[in-house]
């Protein structure tokens, strides 16, 4: 099973980034489970969103604490909360962030990870040059696909297509593919991750 | 046809392949996406013939399903928490009148303290009311519950509640097998109301009933839930005919054939009790559980059945009898009068309270090693409980208990998960 825990705040799509995660697992034929962190139903509160992917059904319920990878929407998050908590020696982590993962202060924290697993990403760029809007969710589900190989570009393009309004389609799926390409190239230069 | 769906959608549409000809609702978290998604299925007219009435409290919702069903509608409403409690009066008419009508329970805590999320409270508050309950393990269950509850209500006509857990199911994104209209339609037969109000054809309905027949009326309604104990075996039967998956009854056990130890619950901590029972029989310890979907009517004998072989019974309750302790527990100990079992009650995820795996892992083993005491709150903090009980011994005005208690648990809003 690959636990996801994503971060960010309310009215940034946390709840409909996990979502998509589990529609984008589900139709590459795996078995997905995406539930919010209840309660915090209030713009620019602290949110918590959980996607598990297994090849079969899942029956664990709890939220997740020992994440897999963490996706973190708002890097302001990083100094109110503890939203490292848990990640696996293994996991994946990408931030949205124009700035470096040093930039972020986070050089002793990354030594005790696999620096190739660990990314930073302008998703809120990308998405605003698509889209006109920072709404980062989409974007950086795509850049999660290139980071970890977990689920494919296009399994994120359907999600996207499935979950969100007819309107905003077209430019999420737009920066979507420039996320991906954005992380790929930076996999190719690991100076720049 | 299998889809990724969230849980209260899911129901939102399994409900209108049951072609309901009255929807009547009040949102309340964490219900409302199931009556939004119905209101949109009408409002598109996808859902037709159906009338969406907008009401204006969950007492005038019950109130409103009353009528439609007297008048020979099929009703449906939905709520959870001090919305059932609100509808209370409505909830016991709507069962002495023996009106069919469908009510999906988004189970949420009772306040004070309000509290919006999780446990079992509600429905056990209504569970003397005379409608029948059915619990959800998993959304599939949820939806399959809902087309399986018209009939059974209608065929017996009593009301019936499908108790899902509130977000933790009703916000849940998981897959779903959707059946198609065909298929309800040919398991699910038009509504027949066994009394209705026809001005062609008048009746009253609601008689004051005096000491010379109420106990009878009364007995009626136990006597039909008696009659629930075979009906629900013989639908879930039939639906697995028709729709070729397993879903309801009265009982499920999870590898407690042999088990020494079992664990009862309702609903969908028994998801992550069997990955933890899994994990323990690897480990060689003989375990099992016990989920019972049929908790009104109670079914003593499939209890009794699925755990006299045990030595130890741990009743797992998402609720609490203040001042007794176990809800389940005492119908639980009546399934098991005469015998000589080891039982304990576990009062857990009251509030919302996580009810993680490696809690139950350890529960279990303490339970397994005749370590548990009769009454266990999981992963409770007694050190708050005593800070709080030492202020009241110091001072005559020690404030009111959650605000004093949320003061030394600090800024919980700050937590990561």
């Amino acid at each position: 099973m690959f636990q996801v825990r994503i971060h960010g705040r309310g009215g940034q799509g946390v709840v409909t980034a996990a979502e998509m995660l589990s529609l984008a697992a589900f139709d590459e034929g795996r078995h997905a489970q995406a539930f919010p962190s209840f309660g915090s139903e209030r713009n620019g509160a602290p949110v918590v969103s959980f996607c598990r992917i297994d090849d079969r059904p899942i029956r664990l319920r709890e939220p997740v604490s020992a994440p897999d990878a963490l996706i973190i929407q708002d890097p302001t998050l990083l100094h109110q909360v503890d939203v490292f908590a848990g990640l696996v020696p293994e996991g994946y982590m990408l931030i949205n962030t124009p700035r470096t993962l040093a930039e972020l202060g986070l050089d002793e924290f990354v030594k005790d990870f696999r620096a190739e697993r660990l990314m930073t990403l302008p998703a809120g760029d990308l998405a605003r040059e698509h889209t006109g809007r920072p709404l980062a969710n989409a974007t950086l589900l795509a850049g999660f696909a290139a980071l970890s190989g977990l689920i494919s570009l296009d399994s994120v393009v359907l999600a996207i297509e499935q979950k969100l309004a007819a309107r905003f389609v077209a430019g999420n799926v737009a920066a979507a593919r420039d996320a991906y390409a954005w992380v790929r190239r930076a996999q190719e230069t690991p100076a720049h991750a | 046809m299998r889809r990724q769906l969230e849980g209260s959608r899911a129901v939102a549409e399994a409900v209108a392949l049951c072609r309901p000809e009255v929807i009547c609702a009040y949102p309340i978290s964490p219900q409302t996406h199931i009556v939004e998604g119905l209101s949109q299925l009408v409002k598109t007219g996808e859902l037709t013939p159906c009338e969406f009435v907008n009401v204006e409290s969950e007492f005038a919702a019950m109130s409103v399903a009353i009528g439609a069903s007297a008048a020979g509608a099929r009703a449906y409403t939905a709520t959870a928490s001090q919305g059932l409690l609100y509808m209370a009066e409505a909830v016991y008419n709507a069962a002495g009148l023996g009106l069919p009508i469908v009510m999906t329970i988004a189970n949420r805590a009772i306040g004070a303290p309000i509290n919006i999320w999780n446990d079992h409270s509600d429905s056990m508050s209504q569970r003397d009311s005379g409608w029948i309950q059915l619990f959800a393990e998993n959304n599939q269950e949820a939806l399959d519950l809902h087309i399986q509850a018209f009939r059974l209500a209608e065929e017996l006509s009593t009301p019936v509640m499908v108790c899902m857990d509130g977000f933790i199911l009703t916000h849940a994104y998981e897959e779903v097998e959707m059946p198609t209209q065909e298929q309800v339609d040919a398991f699910l037969p038009p509504f027949v109301p066994r009394q209705v109000l026809d001005p062609d054809d008048p009746v009253s309905i609601g008689a004051m009933v005096g000491p010379e027949a109420f106990m009878e009326v009364k007995m009626l309604q136990h006597y039909k839930q008696t009659v629930a104990l075979d009906l629900i075996p013989d639908i879930a039967a039939d639906f697995e005919r028709a729709f070729g998956r397993s879903s309801g009854g009265l009982v499920r056990p999870y590898r407690a054939e042999d088990a020494e130890t079992i664990v009862v619950a309702l609903g969908s901590v028994l998801g992550t009790i069997e990955e933890t029972i899994d994990e323990l029989r690897e480990d060689g310890m003989k375990i099992g559980a016990l989920g019972i979907s049929s908790f009104r009517p109670f079914p003593l004998e499939a209890v009794r059945a699925a755990l006299e072989h045990a030595d130890r019974v741990v009743v797992l309750e998402k609720a609490l009898a203040v001042g007794i302790g176990g809800i389940v527990t005492a119908d639980v100990r009546m399934a098991l009068s005469g015998l000589k079992l080891h039982g304990s009650t576990v009062i857990a995820g009251l509030g919302g309270r996580a009810i993680t795996q490696a809690s139950l892992r350890t529960l279990f083993l303490d339970a397994h090693s005749g370590r548990l005491e009769a009454l266990t709150f999981l992963d409770a903090d007694w050190e708050l409980v005593e800070r709080e009980l030492g202020r009241m011994r110091e001072l005559k005005r020690s404030g009111p208990h959650a605000e004093n208690i949320l003061r030394d648990v600090g800024a919980v809003a700050h937590k990561a998960v």
